[in-house]
């Protein structure tokens, strides 16, 4: 039993320490986005890794999502005779729910995992140590750019997942089961107000940063070799998984 | 000139080192040796500011490392180069960008004046301009070592510093990198400190060498006076006696 409590106190405790580390690391990582030298090079690079590159799977996922989304809530909807609110229903739960939050989890098994096992691999091999010796600031030079490219990008990679979505939800729910074209496109205009989409964009945001400061932070201070490097890259996906369900839940909680 | 006083630093409670007093002089080459794991890197990483001292200080021409901070920091970084273990190649460039590194985010020199640097190192590394657009992992380890020479050497460093810079090259790579590191000396004369288990190959390039076991500097001198040590487990680890004196 008092193993028990021990175990537990000492997991809060790592856990404390963990959140606290990660929040100087971003603090630091953003405060010297301010500062020169500037490397408008560095962050395309990365918005092109970290963004353009999970186009195509958001895409993919985004259209089944919004097909899949369609076929439930058109049987759901016709038991009450609504089936013309059907667009409202796609669309309100993917800006608000599906679209964040799904991209989230696909950018950060995509290019989370990514972003870890390249910044671990430099840790290991001793390549951040190098940059450091050069005096060019690691964290700035390699951690900072990236973290700007998931801000700026997840939020894009969102509404594309909406745009899409909402197309595959008219795949479906239109062309294949017969609701008409207007009703699935005025039922959504009436529906969806500013503040849906407001709550979608902080949420994406949100998520951005937190896939890419979790996804450098594990990379950064990898320990133990290759076999470092791929427990990290786990702990990537699993934490940042975890934190994009709990933020979302505080984010809705907050927007409603 | 480089001196180190009463430098201690325990990891978890292991102490790796435990009161290191060292000298390196100023124009000299200085080879610290010992078995894997003694500390040789962990010393190492001191100097050049990578790990910091649970006690004891580092001068470097009469400057305490340890008060160093900011740009006065990045100031001193730049007299140094350093050669890694694995040569630490950053894998996302190639070899001319690597080499190039250096210049491009610490100088304002133009693109042609780097493109005429490069080449000169790539040159006196006897690399031929073909590795220039390689990647380091399309590299062999003695050509990713000379890289790494190239690119630590850029900058003209005041003092330069090798971790085991013929660990895993055979016979005929390793005389090259040794000869290359010796010529460099010549032209350039830096101070080194080059921390190696690979003897007796290292007697040949060292003017000074120490000895680290189990946390302390046990002998230093010429390369002579090691190799004619008194002290038996300076020579049990000269002839390569297998788990000498309990390890
Ligand atoms: N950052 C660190 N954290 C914890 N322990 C460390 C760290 N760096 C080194 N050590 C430990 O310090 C000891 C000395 O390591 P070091 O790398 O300096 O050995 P070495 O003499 O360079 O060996 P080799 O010749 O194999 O390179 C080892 O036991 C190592 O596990
Ligand atoms: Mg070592």
């Amino acid at each position: 039993m008092a193993n028990l409590v021990r175990q537990l106190g000492q997991r809060s405790l790592n856990f404390v320490r963990e959140a606290g580390g990660m929040i100087i690391f971003l603090l630091e990582g953003l405060g010297l986005a301010l500062v020169p030298p500037f490397r408008p090079r560095r962050l395309l690079q990365e918005i092109y890794q970290i963004g353009v590159k999970s186009t195509l799977i958001v895409m993919l996922t985004g259209a089944f999502t919004g097909m899949v989304m369609a076929l439930q809530g058109f049987y759901t909807l016709k038991q009450y005779g609504s089936e013309g609110a059907l667009g409202s229903a796609v669309a309100l739960s993917l800006i608000r729910e599906m679209g964040p939050v799904l991209t989230g989890i696909m950018v950060s098994a995509r290019a989370g995992s990514a972003v870890t096992a390249e910044i671990g691999i430099m840790r290991i091999t001793e390549q951040l140590d190098a940059m450091d010796t050069m005096a060019v600031n690691p964290i700035q030079y390699v951690v900072m750019p990236k973290l700007l490219a998931g801000v700026i990008a997840v939020p894009f990679l969102t509404a594309i997942f909406d745009v899409v979505g909402i197309l595959g939800g008219y795949l479906v729910g239109v062309i294949l089961l017969g609701v008409s074209s207007g009703s699935y496109f005025s039922s959504m205009v009436r529906s969806v107000v500013p503040l849906d989409v407001y709550g979608g964009i902080v949420k994406s945001l949100v998520f951005g940063l937190t896939i890419i400061l979790v996804a450098c932070y594990k990379g950064y201070y990898t320990q133990h070799g290759a076999e470092g490097v791929s427990k990290a890259t786990n702990q990537t996906v699993v934490l940042s998984a975890v934190l994009i369900l709990a933020w979302d839940y505080v984010l809705t909680s907050f927007f409603m | 000139m480089i001196k180190i006083v009463n430098l201690t630093k325990s990891f978890a409670g292991h102490k790796v080192l435990d009161g290191i007093n060292l000298e390196m002089p100023t124009g000299q080459i200085t080879v610290v040796i010992g078995k894997s794991g003694v500390g040789k890197s962990v010393l190492l990483k001191h100097i050049i500011g990578l790990l910091k001292p649970d006690s004891g200080q580092i001068f470097v021409d009469g400057q305490d490392m340890s008060l160093l901070k900011g740009r006065q920091l990045r100031q001193f970084k730049r007299r140094f180069g350093v050669l890694f273990q694995g040569g630490a190649l950053f894998d996302s460039l190639n070899v001319f960008e690597n080499i190039a590194f250096p210049l491009r985010e610490k100088t304002r020199l133009t693109e042609a004046e780097i493109a005429k640097r490069v080449r000169e190192r790539l040159v006196q590394m006897s690399l031929t301009s073909e590795v220039e657009t390689k990647f380091p992992d399309e590299l062999s380890g003695g050509m990713k070592k000379r890289v790494a020479l190239a690119r630590a050497m850029i900058q003209e460093p005041e003092i330069m510093f090798y971790d085991e810079p013929v660990t895993g090259l055979d016979p005929p790579m390793t005389n090259t990198v040794f000869h290359l590191i010796t010529k460099t000396h010549q032209e350039s004369g830096y101070t080194a400190l080059m921390v190696s288990h690979d003897l007796p190959e290292v007697f040949s390039v060292a003017h000074q060498v120490a000895m680290l076991h189990k946390g302390r500097i046990i002998a230093a001198g010429t390369s002579e006076e090691i190799q004619n040590h008194p002290d038996p487990m300076v020579q049990s680890f000269i002839r390569g006696e297998v788990d000498f004196l309990e390890g």
